[in-house]
C-alpha cells in the first residue's frame, strides 16, 4: 500500500502556510517556474549531491520547497549540504513513488505531506471532505465532525493544476453534496478546467431528493460526469440499517429519480457483506425493474479498513460461499440489460459467467496479491486485493491458476 | 458502547404484532389449487399462498413475515418506511403505456388479393392470378402513403400484404419508391421501414435486388415439414415447400442471414406435428417460431376449418410445443417461441412488445391499420377479414377521408372505449389483466359484442392458459426462469 499522506519533517521554513505545488525532478526548471514547483531529489542522487549542488538552490529564485526522499542515514547525511537551502522537506522512503508531475501538499508548521494527484495512477480521488450524514458499517473513510471545509478550496485549486490530459478523476468524502452549492461550483470548475477528464463523484445521492439541487447539477452540462450513489437493498429498514441513517433509503431513491429526470449519469453501488448479501439478488431485481435507467451497476467487494475493522463479525463473509448467489445477482442484472461490474473480487472466487463483467478495480496505491498468487497464470487478469485484505482478512479459499 | 445502532432499531413496526400498512392496487387470480398469481399496476408479479394472501389483504401481515419486505419492495403493499411507492408504480406505468401518444406505427398495404396458392384455410378470398380486379390502384396507393406519413410516430413499418405481395410487383416499388420520396420532403424524416408478406413462390431475383436495395424485410410462411406445409398449402405443381425453401435460401443469400422470419398457420393437421414443426423451424436456422392459432375470420370460418379444433385441443399443442422449445434450449440450442417471448416482456419488463392482438387500449387502429385493395381503411387485419364477409364494422373509411376523419371514426372510438381492458367486466378484476389485451374484433366475431362474454370467451380461455403455464414453468424450474427472462429481453 502506497502512504499518500503522512508525517515529514521540515527545516528552514520560511512560511507556515499550507501550499500546493507540482513535483518536479528537473533541477533546471527556468526560474520562472520554480514558484509553484518542489524539487523532487531521491536517495541515489542523495549522495551524489556536493554541496556545490545545493548552493545553486539558494540562490535568488527558489522552488516552493525542495524535497528530499530517501532511507534516514541518507536524510541525516544530507542534512549539512542544505544548510541555508529554504524550505526543505524531509520524506521516509515510502513517498520514493513520487514522481514528476505529481501534485503534493504540504503543510509547514503541522509538519505533513498529502499526495493529491499521482500523474501515473489511472485513480485519482480527490477528498472533498470527512463529514457525512450516513454513518455505515462499513465506512473505509470513518466520518468527522470538524469543519473540513479548507479541503473543498484546495480541491478548486487542484483542478487547475491536474493535467488537461488526465483520463480521469474523482472526488469523494464524507458527504460531498453537503457543501451544498458549491459542490455544484466545484464540478462546473472541474468542467471548465479539464473538460476532457471524466469525473466520477461517489455520494449518497440523498441531496438530490430536492429536485431543483438536482436540476443545478445538470445545468452545469459536464460532458462526463457520473454518480456512483449506495443502494445496498430494496428493502428500506435493511439499507437505513447499512448506512445508519433513517430514511435515507427513500432520500437516495428520490435523488436517483431526480438526478436521472435531468440526464445525468448515474451508477449504483452495492458493497457486498454479511449484511447486503441475504437480499442481493432482489435488490437487482427491484434496480432493474425500478431503476433501469440507471446507466451502470457495480457489486464491489468489501475493503477491510475503517469501520469495516470495527464491525468485521457482521461484515465479514468469504466470497467462495456467495459465489453464485454473485452469479445470480449479475444474471438478473445482464438479462435486463444493464450495464455491471464486479468490482475487487479475486478472480478465482467468481464463477466463470461473471467473467463478462469482472474488473480490475482497486486503486494502485492500495493494490496487493497473496505469495501465493505469484504462480497463477492468470495473475494478469485478477484485481487482486485491497492491501487491507490482506493485512486483516481475505478468503480462505484462494485458488492460483 | 457502540456508536452503531442494531437492525431492529431501523424497523418501526415489532417483529411480533401486526404491522402497519396499507395495500397498494393489486389483483389476484388462482393458478392453482393453492397458489394465487398477485399483480400490481405496472404488470409485475408474485405467488402467494392462500394463506398468506388472505393474511396480506386482511392487513394481518407482520413485518417479519418472509415475504413482507418482497410485498413492499415490488410495491404490493406500503408502510411508513418508504414513501416511493407511488412514483415507482407511477414511471413504471407511464412507460409501459408510453407507445400509445406514437400513435399508429404499422401500416398495412393490401395490394393484390390474387394469389398462386388455394389454401383452404386462407384468411382472404383467392382470386385468380390473372385479374387486375383484385388489385390496389396506383391512385389509392398514393393517397395511402400521404395517410400514412401523417401519422406522428417518428417510426413508420409499410407491410405489404395480400393475395401474394410480390403478384404485384410494379406496385410494391411504386409505393417504396413514393414514401421515400414523401419521407425525405417530410420536415423531420421518420425512421420508414418496409416488410413484405410473401410465400416466396413467384419472388424472382429482380424482385429480391430491388429488397436488398431498399433494405425491405421478408416475411414468409412455413407451417412446417415437406408433407405438412404442402397438405396446407396446395399450388399448382403442389410443391409450396420446396419453393419456399428455395425462396428462404435466396433472401439470406441477397438480404442477409436475419432479413426473414416466418409464421406458421396450425391446421387440423399440424395438431399432432408439434415437434415436426419446431424441427423444420429449427432445420431451417430460424432463431425461433411463432405458434399462432387459426383465427375465426375469412374462409376458415365459412369452411368451418376453424371449428375443425377448439383452443383447448389448440393449447394441448401449444404446451407441447413449448415444453419441446424448452427442451432444446436445454440442451443447447438457443431458440424461442415468439408468442411467449412477446407475453414474457409484458410480465418482466416495462416495455411494450408492439404485438396488437395483446394491447389494451386495443391495437385496433392505433397499433396498426390496413389500406384494402379497393380503398378501404381497416383499424386491422383481421377487420378486413371480416369485411371480406359483408362485416364492414370496422371499417375506418377510405384513403378519400382525412387522417382526421379516420381516426375519428365514431366505431373505432367506441370500440377502444368500451373494452379497455382495465375497466372490462371481468377484466377488471383479472391478474393478467396487465399482461392481456384488448380484442374488439374477434370478440365481434364471436359474440357480436366488442367487449365480448369473458367467460365463454375463447380469447381469454387461450390466453390466460398460456399465462398460467409460462408462470407454472418458471417457478418451479429455474432453467426455464433464466431462459425466459433472456426471452423478455429479446422483443
Amino acid at each position: 500500500m502506497l502512504k499518500l499522506r503522512g508525517q515529514i519533517q521540515t527545516r528552514n521554513t520560511t512560511t507556515t502556510q499550507p501550499l500546493m505545488a507540482q513535483v518536479t525532478r528537473n533541477s533546471l526548471l527556468p526560474a520562472v517556474m520554480r514558484p509553484k514547483a518542489v524539487l523532487l531529489l531521491k536517495s541515489a542522487e542523495l549522495s551524489q549531491l556536493t554541496e556545490d549542488r545545493f548552493s545553486t538552490l539558494r540562490g535568488p529564485k527558489p522552488f516552493a520547497g525542495v524535497l528530499l526522499c530517501g532511507p534516514d542515514e541518507a536524510l541525516s547525511a544530507a542534512e549539512e549540504a542544505i544548510t541555508g537551502v529554504p524550505d526543505v522537506y524531509l520524506l521516509p522512503e515510502d513517498y520514493a513513488y513520487l514522481e514528476e508531475g505529481d501534485i503534493v501538499r504540504l503543510n509547514p508548521e503541522g509538519e505533513r505531506i498529502s499526495a493529491l494527484f499521482r500523474k501515473n495512477s489511472p485513480s485519482n480521488s480527490i477528498l472533498l471532505t470527512e463529514r457525512c450524514n450516513h454513518l455505515c458499517l462499513m465506512c473505509s473513510q470513518p466520518p468527522k465532525r470538524a469543519d473540513d471545509s479548507w479541503l473543498l478550496d484546495d480541491a478548486f485549486e487542484l483542478i487547475q493544476m491536474i493535467p488537461p490530459d488526465t483520463a480521469n478523476i474523482g472526488f469523494t468524502g464524507g458527504e460531498p453534496t453537503l457543501y451544498g452549492n458549491r459542490f455544484i461550483d466545484l464540478v462546473e470548475a472541474a468542467k471548465l478546467n479539464l473538460p476532457d477528464t471524466a469525473l466520477d463523484v461517489l455520494t449518497n445521492g440523498r441531496a438530490f431528493k430536492n429536485e431543483s439541487f438536482a436540476a443545478q447539477l445538470a445545468q452545469v452540462r459536464h460532458p462526463k460526469l457520473q454518480l456512483g450513489i449506495p443502494l445496498y437493498s430494496d428493502d428500506p429498514v435493511r439499507h437505513d440499517y447499512v448506512v445508519q441513517a433513517q430514511g435515507a433509503f427513500d432520500e437516495t431513491l428520490h435523488g436517483i429519480l431526480n438526478l436521472k429526470r435531468y440526464g445525468v449519469r448515474v451508477e449504483i453501488r452495492i458493497v457486498v457483506h454479511q449484511q447486503t448479501l441475504p437480499r442481493l439478488v432482489q435488490t437487482c431485481e427491484f434496480i432493474a425493474r425500478n431503476l433501469l435507467f440507471v446507466d451502470h451497476v457495480a457489486l464491489m467487494g468489501l475493503e477491510i479498513t475503517g469501520f469495516t475493522r470495527a464491525n468485521l463479525d457482521i461484515l465479514w463473509v468469504d466470497p467462495q460461499t456467495y459465489r453464485d448467489t454473485l452469479s445470480k445477482a449479475v444474471d438478473v442484472l445482464r438479462s435486463y440489460g444493464m450495464h455491471c461490474s464486479v468490482y475487487n473480487h479475486q478472480l478465482c472466487l467468481v464463477n466463470r459467467d461473471v467473467a463478462g463483467v469482472y474488473r480490475k478495480a482497486i486503486s494502485d496505491w492500495k493494490n496487493e496479491y497473496l505469495p501465493q498468487c505469484a504462480g497463477c497464470a492468470r495473475k494478469s487478469e485478477c484485481g487482486g486485493f485491497f492491501s487491507t485484505q490482506i493485512m486483516y482478512r481475505h478468503s480462505e479459499h484462494i485458488q492460483p491458476f | 458502547m457502540s456508536q452503531f445502532e442494531p437492525i431492529e432499531f431501523f424497523n418501526t413496526q415489532r417483529a411480533d404484532v401486526i404491522a402497519r400498512y396499507a395495500l397498494l392496487p393489486f389483483n389476484f387470480t388462482a393458478l392453482d389449487g393453492t397458489r394465487y398469481v398477485v399483480t400490481n399496476l405496472a404488470g409485475e408479479y408474485i405467488l402467494l399462498e392462500r394463506e398468506v394472501l388472505q393474511r396480506l389483504v386482511s392487513g394481518a401481515l407482520c413485518a417479519e413475515d418472509p415475504l413482507y419486505a418482497d410485498l413492499r419492495a415490488r410495491q404490493f403493499l406500503a408502510d411508513e418506511h418508504s414513501k416511493m411507492a407511488p412514483d415507482l408504480l407511477a414511471i413504471k406505468v407511464r412507460t409501459r403505456n408510453e407507445h400509445l401518444a406514437n400513435w399508429t406505427g404499422l401500416h398495412m398495404f393490401v395490394l393484390t388479393l390474387r394469389c398462386d396458392h388455394s389454401c383452404p384455410y386462407c384468411q382472404v378470398s383467392r382470386q385468380s392470378e390473372n385479374t387486375a380486379a383484385f388489385d390496389l390502384s396506383r391512385e389509392h396507393a398514393e393517397k395511402a402513403v400521404a395517410l400514412t406519413l401523417r401519422s406522428p410516430n417518428p417510426a413508420i413499418k409499410i407491410e405489404f400484404q395480400g393475395g401474394e405481395s410480390f403478384l404485384n410487383f410494379e406496385l410494391l416499388k411504386f409505393v417504396v419508391l413514393t414514401a421515400e420520396e414523401a419521407n425525405r420532403r417530410l420536415g423531420q424524416p421518420k425512421d420508414l421501414k418496409f416488410i413484405v408478406a410473401t410465400n416466396l413462390t413467384v419472388a424472382t431475383d429482380e424482385m429480391l435486388d430491388f429488397c436488398a436495395q431498399h433494405e425491405i424485410g421478408i416475411s414468409t410462411s412455413l407451417d412446417g415439414p415437406r408433407d405438412l406445409h404442402n397438405k396446407n398449402r396446395p399450388r399448382p405443381g403442389a410443391d409450396s415447400y420446396e419453393r419456399t425453401i428455395r425462396g428462404i435460401a435466396k433472401v439470406r443469400q441477397r438480404l442477409g442471414r436475419r432479413s426473414v422470419s416466418a409464421l406458421m398457420t396450425t391446421t387440423e393437421a399440424s395438431l399432432s406435428r408439434a415437434h415436426d414443426i419446431v424441427d423444420e423451424y429449427v432445420a431451417q436456422d430460424f432463431g425461433g417460431i411463432f405458434l399462432r392459432p387459426l383465427s375465426p375470420y375469412g374462409f376458415a370460418l365459412k369452411t368451418r376449418f376453424f371449428r375443425a379444433y377448439n383452443a383447448e385441443r389448440w393449447l394441448q399443442f401449444y404446451d407441447e410445443a413449448l415444453d419441446y422449445v424448452i427442451e432444446l434450449n436445454r440442451k443447447g440450442l438457443e431458440f424461442q417461441e415468439y408468442y411467449a417471448s412477446t407475453i414474457l416482456t409484458k410480465m418482466l419488463t416495462c416495455k411494450d412488445p408492439g404485438y396488437v392482438d395483446l394491447r389494451s387500449p386495443a391495437g385496433i387502429g392505433m397499433a396498426g391499420v390496413i389500406y384494402n385493395y379497393d380503398g378501404t381503411v381497416y383499424a386491422s387485419d383481421e377487420a378486413r377479414m371480416l369485411a371480406e364477409m359483408n362485416d364492414t364494422t370496422f371499417q375506418l373509411g377510405t384513403v378519400e377521408d382525412s387522417f382526421e376523419t379516420l381516426y375519428t371514426n365514431e366505431t373505432f372510438l367506441q370500440a377502444v372505449d368500451e373494452t379497455f381492458a382495465y375497466s372490462a367486466p371481468m377484466c377488471t378484476d383479472c391478474a393478467f389483466e396487465p399482461w392481456c389485451g384488448a380484442d374488439p374484433v374477434f370478440h365481434w366475431r364471436q359474440h357480436q359484442d366488442m367487449v365480448g362474454r369473458k367467460p365463454e370467451s375463447e380469447f381469454c380461455q387461450r390466453n390466460m392458459h398460456i399465462f398460467r403455464g409460462l408462470i407454472s414453468r418458471m417457478e418451479k424450474d429455474p432453467f426455464v426462469r433464466r431462459l425466459f427472462t433472456r426471452w423478455a429481453h429479446t422483443c
